[in-house]
């Protein structure tokens, strides 16, 4: 391959993207050609079987037949992760135009090329969307959802899922009907009811749409959660009044008591929804209860149960959206407290890849449908269909806000109505709907054609101009600040605070309840769900081990002081302590005894094997060495600030030592970073070492060069095990610790253990 | 007697609805609950807010009841505690846990923000001495997690150490190993909560309460 001399920037990033046209162009045909191998297959192996007569021995043979779908499905998943890609090598475009705008034009593309090439573009066929590839979005957001903000207004939520749900699909159907009646369309064949279902079926706001606009823009989080809730829960009426609708059109008339029927039908439609999903939901957490020696197929158990708690729902007709929401927000505190941490990263990297492709192939495919499907065009229909939706849209929004608002402490301002209005996305789920509507209904076509034009006027204009339009009115933006452990703690705070405020009053409000759901939830249904101690420890340490561990990671990964808090505060300013002597020989006794416990945690680490079934040898990961590791970091670190103090506490490294071989990470302890005084938090939290690398292993000499460059002679005012017995033990842990940290430059009659920290 | 009793309460409710900011509806249920909890007396004191059962498992109780009878809630520019309050006392103390009205100014805002603040920094504050000192904070987080059953111990004060450190990284910057950071002042305490929204997470729903929800709280 000749190097290309670029006469100017980017000129690589398009050599790329045309590389990705051309593979493109290449692609289809070989798929969409597909048909053709069919034929010449079938017929070669007849005539092999007919005719035995000697003929060359085929050394090369072509079989496509065998492996046919397989090889569509994975081009196809990587044709759209290799448009994806394209887009965001150019910047430019994707800072203005929405990704899924970019999808669903390369979508068109790619259909118009297979139209050209003469073959029939696939149909987004809606078994595939709604068994498939819709679950894993669903999963993911429902996983992850935010539910603090969620259940603050889950309130409103319902009201703008549901009636502003109901308020839209009535008043376009009844509108449009009464568009049809006029004349002049030539629409007259058009009943009620057909109005009513196309109305039911393109009224509803769409998740994955939602998802992936709001995603680019960072919105604040109260309209964030407000748009983004309403679009998974209002499932639940459009399943029931699809369904509904779709049953009397064909029957033709409709009497009270199917009515009142529907509203039966929604209740149990949703709340049955929800209780499937939590059902799979604790299953799941009871399940992850005793996965501690199975670590490797934990995340396996939450996207299975997951996935059959949206069949399951789905087979009964219930809400499978609502199902899946409801059994990933049930199970995640009890999984989590439960799951080692690798399983934690796996699901979440899981989850947002497969939503991730999901998202991409449902908006390429929507293109291509587009281009495929049967259209009946009517300008008048189409049109009046897309204002519609809009006006119905501003209206719902503007008068629930306004019966809402009477209820809210936190009213809801004219900006957010206005971005919660046009946020209103509609997507696939529209156009899969009315994809599954019989080919019986006349009228097919032409809502078919509709719903696909409001999806493309909604995510191409509302979506592109939603962040120009966000700039300009200067809406609130998501606060993009890290988790900080004093706000954590005074959100813990006020919880409580205003549940005895509530009580003073008298006053049985929303913290009382609050209060009495986590009592509920520690003292019964957390023992059972949650393995070993675990189910005791309160939000609070859990956020702030998770904090530690984030921070540990970051450290490990950028191999470097994070430089997040640059400052100098070490926790020797807050808490001044008492520096003891100890005397030379105490010294050698404690050497020694580093050196002993060293020995010993070498030989561990390089029994460790790796096998298929566990990640560590002696799945040291369990809490109790966790609570200890970090108990002693504490005190450990403690003292060692306080060697700072003193120039002569600085132990020497021998100038020439040579940095660590490539294979062992650099990584540097918070404890470390005490002893130079350059950070924050003052404890880190490390799961045990993995084979590859080795979390002790420090490259000290860098961090004393920078920092100090001159070092007096060794001599250690380590803090001496004269405290009381009971915190021997610690000092035993403590200097061990020490070592690890510390290099040993003691009397060379070691030689063995000449590079302690450069081995495994 | 009754006539003129009830026109004084309604001139009196008038002007404290003036001067806390509350309706003349909250005022009376909380009128009601006052002297639910006083037992019908003039003044409320230590025990009868001990006495609320819904108070028990509260981790805070303690410092709640203070709260109440602390001076410097009562808008006295003073410290230290008083022994009884009276009703305007308690409503000076409640009106903190009003929400925010919808349509205020930013510097409304500001002041309530402060206000609300203040309040919880004067809960953290025992010693009233204006800053919070590591040993305060500990013993507020240790209070906190005083549920959690033994667990809590020491990582609470691995906590209070943690966020300790960082008010300090954060409002100071750079200390030399030397200096010694004494404690939290109100205005580092309000520099750290700066994107805690806390005018809006700080209220009581007041206008839901009457006599048919104020079940008896002893």
């Amino acid at each position: 391959m000749p190097a290309f001399s670029c006469a100017f920037p980017g000129c690589r990033r398009d050599l790329l993207v045309i590389v990705l046209v051309v593979f493109v162009g290449i692609g289809l045909p070989i798929e969409a050609s597909a048909p053709a191998y069919q034929s010449h297959g079938t017929e070669g192996s007849h005539l092999t079987n007919i005719t035995n007569t000697k003929k060359a021995f085929p050394v090369l043979a072509v079989n496509y037949e065998h492996v046919r779908k397989p090889f569509e499905i994975a081009l196809w998943i990587l044709l759209a992760l290799l448009m994806k890609l394209g887009f965001h090598l150019i910047p430019r475009l994707s800072a203005v135009v929405p990704e899924s705008c970019l999808l669903i034009v390369v979508g068109l593309l790619v259909g118009g090329l297979i139209k050209v090439i003469g073959e029939e573009p696939p149909v987004l066929d809606s078994q595939l969307f709604f068994l498939c590839l819709l679950p894993p979005i669903i999963l993911d957001a429902g996983y992850f959802l935010p539910i603090r903000p969620f259940t603050e207004n889950v309130g409103t939520i319902l009201v703008f899922a549901v009636i502003g749900t109901l308020w839209n699909a009535f008043f376009m159907g009844g509108l449009l009907y009464a568009l049809c009646q006029i004349e002049s369309v030539g629409l007259s064949g058009v009943d009620l009811l057909a109005c009513l279902l196309f109305g039911s079926i393109v009224s509803a706001v769409d998740p994955v749409a939602v998802l992936a606009v709001f995603e680019e823009i960072h919105i604040n989080e109260l309209v964030h959660i407000l748009v983004f809730g309403e679009s998974l829960l209002n499932d639940a009426v459009t399943v029931v009044l699809y369904n509904l609708f779709e049953e009397f059109s064909k029957v033709g008339t409709v009497t009270v008591l199917d009515v009142f029927l529907g509203v039966v039908c929604f209740f149990v439609v949703s709340l049955g929804g929800v209780l499937v999903g939590a059902i799979y939901g604790f299953l799941a957490a009871f399940t992850s209860r005793f996965t501690s020696h199975t670590r490797v197929i934990e995340p396996l158990f939450v996207f299975l149960y997951s996935y059959m708690a949206y069949l399951s729902s789905e087979m009964f007709h219930l809400s499978g959206i609502m199902a899946l929401i409801a059994c990933g927000v049930v199970m995640r505190p009890y999984v989590e407290a439960n799951i080692s941490h690798k399983s934690y990263t796996t699901i979440k990297y899981f989850l947002k890849m497969w939503s991730s492709v999901s998202e991409t192939l449902i908006f390429i495919f929507l293109g291509v449908s587009t281009v495929a499907g049967p259209h009946a065009w009517n300008w008048t229909f189409v049109i009046t269909t897309v204002i519609l939706c809009l006006v119905s849209r501003v209206l719902g929004v503007i008068g629930l806000t306004f019966i809402i608002n009477k209820f809210r402490i936190v009213k809801l301002t004219k900006k957010d109505q206005f971005i919660v209005a046009y946020g209103g996305l509609r997507g696939a789920i529209a156009f899969s709907l009315g994809y599954l509507l019989s080919n019986s209904h006349q009228m097919r076509n032409l809502f078919l054609t509709a719903i696909i034009t409001v999806i493309f006027f909604t995510v191409f204009v509302q979506g592109m101009t939603i962040r120009p339009l966000v700039e300009l009115l200067a809406v609130k933006k998501k606060k993009e600040s890290k988790p900080s452990i004093n706000e954590e703690i005074h959100t813990e705070f006020l919880d409580h605070l205003l549940t005895g405020v509530e009580g003073v009053c008298g006053h049985y409000g929303h913290y009382h309840w609050k209060e009495k759901l986590n009592r509920f939830n520690k003292t019964y249904v957390k023992r059972w769900l949650i393995a070993g101690e675990n189910f005791k420890e309160p939000e609070l340490i859990a956020f702030y081990r998770k904090m530690e561990l984030k921070q540990a990671i970051m450290m490990v990964e950028s191999g470097q002081l994070p430089s997040v808090l640059p400052s100098t505060i070490s926790m020797q300013n807050i808490q001044p302590r008492a520096i003891p002597r100890v005397s030379k020989k105490r010294e050698e006794e404690i050497r020694r005894i580093l050196r002993a416990n060293l020995q010993n945690n070498k030989q561990k680490m390089r029994s460790r094997s790796y096998s298929r079934h566990t990640l560590f040898d002696a799945d040291e990961e369990d809490n109790v060495s966790e609570v200890r590791l970090r108990k002693t970091k504490m005190e450990m670190e403690r003292r060692v600030s306080v060697m700072e103090r003193r120039m002569s506490h600085y132990l020497t490294v021998p100038a020439n030592r040579e940095s660590p071989r490539p294979g062992v990470r650099r990584v540097r302890f918070e404890s470390d970073n005490q002893v130079f005084s350059a950070d924050s938090f003052p404890t880190v939290h490390f799961e045990q070492p993995s084979p590859p690398s080795t979390p002790d292993a420090v490259s000290l000499e860098e961090e004393e060069e920078e920092e100090v460059p001159k070092r007096p002679s060794l001599k250690a005012d380590i803090e001496g095990p004269r405290g009381n017995a009971s915190d021997n033990h610690q000092g035993e842990l403590d200097y061990q610790r020490l070592a690890r940290c510390l290099s040993d430059p003691g009397p060379n009659k070691d030689k063995e253990d000449d590079d302690p920290f450069m081995s495994c | 007697m009754g006539a003129s009793q009830s026109a004084r309460t309604e001139h009196e409710f008038q002007d404290l609805a003036d001067r806390t900011g509350f309706s003349l509806e909250q005022i009376g249920n909380l009128n009601k609950r006052f002297r639910q909890l006083s037992k019908n007396e003039e003044t409320l004191s230590r025990q009868d807010l001990a006495s609320i059962s819904a108070l028990d498992n509260n981790p805070l109780r303690a410092q709640i009841i203070n709260a109440f009878f602390d001076k410097r809630n009562l808008r006295q520019n003073e410290a230290g505690t008083v022994q009884v309050i009276g009703f305007e006392e308690f409503l000076m103390v409640m009106s903190h846990f009003r929400p925010a009205a919808m349509h205020i100014t930013e510097e409304e805002r500001e002041k309530l923000r402060r206000e609300k603040l203040r309040f919880v920094f004067n809960m953290h504050d025992t010693d009233s001495d204006g800053t919070i000192t590591l040993e305060e904070y500990r013993r507020a987080v240790e209070e906190l997690l005083s549920k959690a059953g033994t667990i809590g111990q020491e990582t609470a004060k691995a906590i209070a150490d943690a966020a300790m450190l960082e008010v300090a990284s954060t409002t100071r910057g750079k200390m030399e190993p030397d200096e010694f950071y004494e404690g939290i002042t109100f205005e580092n305490f309000l520099q750290i909560l700066k994107t805690f929204d806390i005018e809006t997470r700080m209220h009581v729903r007041f206008l839901n309460m009457d006599t048919a929800t104020m079940r008896c709280g002893k």
